[in-house]
């Protein structure tokens, strides 16, 4: 009776002990290919120009930050579809009362905050106090604020001062502003799943919900709070849109298609639907894999559909393969 | 050292505690004390109170009436964390463990040490090293490791140590080695005997005999939700213990047994027949006759139906049906072989709770149609009559089979799922626990049907959890434990030759008992 099942490898269990997620390999081996193709198709213009690398994690920022929030509801077993339409209200609304001012700036912000959290809250309350199976309830909250939103605006609306948008195209040295939010929004969320109470009471809620209850955790607390959070990370999300874009539209959630791709980037990261398993690094992961296939089917000009296509298969072959890596080792 | 016990003041002592729930009294009127450092065993047939209590006692049920002493103080709980809070902590039979969490993580879900609400993990890590030291098992489980790369054992070992870091007084256990090997038994063995030393009061339910009588110093026996004798082991046997949880008359007219000379040619012989879940069965079933199979939970039982009826299909050793070798790979099989299957989770595997009962009657004829063909409300060609006279003769109390099926009684339920069979026109049927759950007119109007069954010609296996039904209804009776058949008894065997069988304290040298 060992501790270890001691399956695979010496490198598998290497990697193991360090924690990487296997993700990762498929990360390398798309990133592998990705520079293959572009060496035949394009002389390796991509994969040698520094400025194009740095765009892959450019592209994946927006993205990586609401898949940090829905990251956290899916571990405890709960999913948000209306972090697409937070994105859209945090950007109409936040360039709506900015009106290009300096000065409205903290108000803008403040204002998105609140209408953040109050979503957060809402979807955490119908969740949690009346039972309601959270896709069908965030579906609920994501066409009412859809309705709202087409409803009030309809094109851009207000203007983004030119000092907002530092975020979206500053840089610090030689690296973008932008790169710098994303590891710290994944950072804080890795923090906040492994390194705090919080997080653990996540990984029991989402685990098993009544062992959680059983054991002391306030189980509702703790998921009304994971969906606060969530909520968050879709308008942090919506404001760097906006500070990209230098105006807000109502299409920029649901043409991004943040919600599902948010919950597929967190998918293939490793995280369970299920819940109660996963982490912060598979799903940054997931983002990067994302964000190297918009890349390099840009660059080379593949017709776009055909990504779309890949994507689809990778998220099917990830989970596939984490499924029957989980039977393997319960055999 | 049983006289210096009775006066030491008991840990813990419930008074007259008294559960009913919708149509069963589960306990009546029970009291029981236990004394520190004692290891006290509680057993009683299924259904006999013993899990009630126990839930009484960890504060998962409230008891309708009675009370609960703990130290000479009277507690009541609201709630299992209360009762943890005061010492009391219970081990389920069923983990409860997060697969995905490390074994620090796991003991201390809800604890954890932290400062500022960030998690102190090497403090954490530390904390749940020195648990599992004082129960002697830290070179053997890491705190790091994860829940789901333990054995069984170790995980029920993490368990015991959650429960010892509440600084438990008293520790219960519900059948405790139930999945656990010889080797590991012995680990937990010694485990209780350290627990033990330490004041602590061990409580665990069981229906294995053997294993009581080695751990437990006290046996407490429940029956039909009453208490009836706690006897120290060294004054009785095993056969005195059953006596005292069988011992009653059967409470129940059942139809007369078959006679042997009406029995037809074998219509299922198995033989050495094996897959994961159970080995080297070998028997056979005649047309006409019930065959009973008994066996305490986790023997093989449903296993076995399962295998046979291809859920869960064998993978070596042979099968013929009606003297015709066969391989039965799926439920879909079975029933173009007409054999039918009434399982025992009438809720999850044998009702389709929300379509009308004429849909439900007719599930089985419709399985094994043309997929593509066409389906009428009532059954179409000559099966349209079905439905009214399989209602007839399953005598179904309703008022339409338009009706859900969830809005019937279970017994009523129980006649439909016994009309999807008999519609089906099977000849070889298997019973998993015909009456469980079931309101005593309707179990006998079922066992009547079962019996007319076989007068028609029909061969039935028939499982139950029940000695007087085996008893009652079997033409012979295969005992079943540890995933094996163990042997062979005529009809009219009595509970105590069953229960010594299926607690490995008898064995018969029959041709259908496993290798070894």
């Amino acid at each position: 009776m060992t501790t270890a099942t001691a399956s695979g490898n010496g490198f598998r269990r290497f990697a193991r002990s360090i924690h990487i997620p296997p993700v990762y390999y498929i990360l390398i081996l798309i990133f592998l290919v990705g520079g293959l193709l572009d060496q035949i198709f394009a002389d390796g213009q991509i994969f040698k120009n520094p400025a194009i690398m740095l765009n892959i994690v450019v592209r994946s920022v927006a993205l990586g930050i609401v898949a940090v929030g829905q990251t956290l509801v899916i571990t405890g077993a709960s999913i948000d579809l209306s972090v697409a339409y937070t994105i859209s209200i945090t950007a109409v609304m936040s360039s709506y009362v900015m009106q290009g001012k300096d000065v409205n700036v903290p108000q803008a912000i403040l204002v998105v905050f609140l209408i953040g959290a109050a979503i957060g809250l809402v979807n955490g309350l119908i969740i949690t106090k009346l039972h309601i199976n959270p896709f069908i309830c965030t579906l609920g909250t994501s066409l009412i604020l859809s309705g709202i939103i087409n409803a009030t605006f309809s094109d851009y609306t207000g203007k983004v001062p030119q000092s907002f948008q530092f975020f979206g195209y500053g840089t610090l040295g030689p690296v973008p502003v932008s790169i710098l939010i994303l590891l710290l929004i994944v950072l804080g969320g890795w923090f906040l799943l492994a390194r705090t109470k919080f997080g653990s009471h996540l990984y029991g809620v989402g685990g098993n919900p009544e062992v959680a209850r059983l054991s002391g955790v306030r189980t509702d607390r703790v998921l009304i709070i994971a969906h606060i959070i969530c909520s968050m990370t879709a308008v942090l999300a919506g404001l760097f849109l906006v500070s990209q874009m230098g105006s807000g539209a109502p299409w920029v959630g649901p043409n991004g298609v943040y919600d599902l791709n948010s919950i597929a980037t967190t998918v293939i990261g490793g995280t369970a639907l299920s819940g109660g398993k996963g982490g912060m690094w598979g799903t940054l992961g997931g983002v990067l894999i994302f964000g190297i296939l918009d890349t390099v089917f840009n660059q080379l000009g593949v017709n776009p559909y055909l990504k779309t296509v890949l994507q689809g298969a990778i998220i099917v072959v990830a989970v596939a393969s984490y499924t029957l890596r989980s039977k393997k080792e319960a055999a | 050292m049983a006289n210096e016990t009775q006066e030491i003041q008991p840990l813990m002592e419930v008074q007259h505690i008294s559960k009913r729930f919708p149509g069963v009294v589960a306990l009546d009127d029970v009291s029981l004390q236990f004394y520190p450092g004692e290891i006290h065993a509680v057993v009683g047939e299924n259904g006999a109170g013993k899990s009630t209590l126990m839930k009484i006692i960890s504060g998962a049920y409230i008891p309708d009436s009675g009370t609960i002493y703990l130290s000479g103080e009277k507690v009541f709980f609201s709630h299992p964390q209360e009762a943890q809070l005061k010492g009391i902590s219970i081990i389920y039979q069923e983990f409860n463990l997060l697969p995905e969490r490390t074994v620090a993580n796991n003991i201390f879900l809800g604890r954890e040490p932290s400062r500022f609400g960030t998690l102190d993990i090497r403090q954490m890590n530390n904390q749940a090293s020195e648990v599992l030291k004082e129960i002697g098992v830290e070179r053997m489980i890491s705190p790091t490791a994860l829940a789901s790369s333990l054995s069984v054992a170790e995980q029920q070992l993490v368990e015991i140590a959650k429960a010892i870091s509440f600084k438990s007084k008293v520790l219960i256990m519900d059948e405790p080695t139930a999945a656990l090997t010889f080797t590991e038994v012995d680990l937990l063995d010694d485990l209780i005997g350290r627990l033990k030393q330490k004041g602590m009061a061990i409580i665990f339910i069981s229906h294995r005999l053997k294993e009581v009588f080695d751990i437990a110093e006290k046996i407490t026996v429940l029956k039909d939700g009453k208490f009836v004798k706690t006897v120290s082991k060294k004054d009785v046997t095993p056969a005195d213990v059953v006596y005292l949880m069988v011992g009653r008359a059967l409470d129940h007219y059942f139809p007369a047994l078959g006679k042997p000379e009406e029995f037809g040619d074998v219509a299922l012989k198995i033989k050495d027949a094996s897959n994961d879940m159970i080995k080297g069965v070998s028997f056979e079933l005649r047309k006409g006759e019930i065959l009973g199979v008994a066996g305490l939970q986790g023997s093989g039982r449903t296993e076995l139906a399962q295998a046979l009826f291809g859920v869960m299909p064998f993978k070596s050793g042979s099968l013929e049906l009606h003297g015709k070798a066969l391989a039965i790979r799926n439920p879909y099989k079975a029933i173009k072989n007409k054999m039918g299957f009434v399982t025992e989770d009438r809720k999850a595997e044998g009702i389709a709770p929300r379509q009308p009962i004429r849909d439900n009657m007719l599930m089985t004829v419709r399985a094994i149609q043309n997929l593509f063909g066409v389906i009428h409300k009532d059954g179409i060609g000559k099966s349209r009559q079905l439905v009214p006279m399989l209602g007839k003769q399953v005598d179904i109390k309703t008022d339409s089979f338009d009706r859900e099926a969830q809005f019937l009684s279970g017994g009523n339920q129980q006649k439909v799922v016994l009309a999807k069979w008999l519609a089906s026109d099977a000849d070889v049927f298997i019973f998993d626990e015909p009456t469980r759950g079931i309101d005593v007119e309707s179990k006998a109007s079922i066992h009547d049907m079962i019996r007319d069954l076989t007068r028609r010609g029909i061969a039935v296996l028939m499982i139950s959890s029940e000695l007087p039904e085996i008893i009652g209804m079997s033409d012979r009776i295969l005992v079943m434990a540890d995933r094996k058949v163990v042997g062979e008894l005529p009809a009219k065997s009595s509970e105590q030759q069953i229960m010594l069988m299926a607690t490995g304290h008898a064995t018969t040298n029959t041709v259908t008992a496993g290798k070894e």
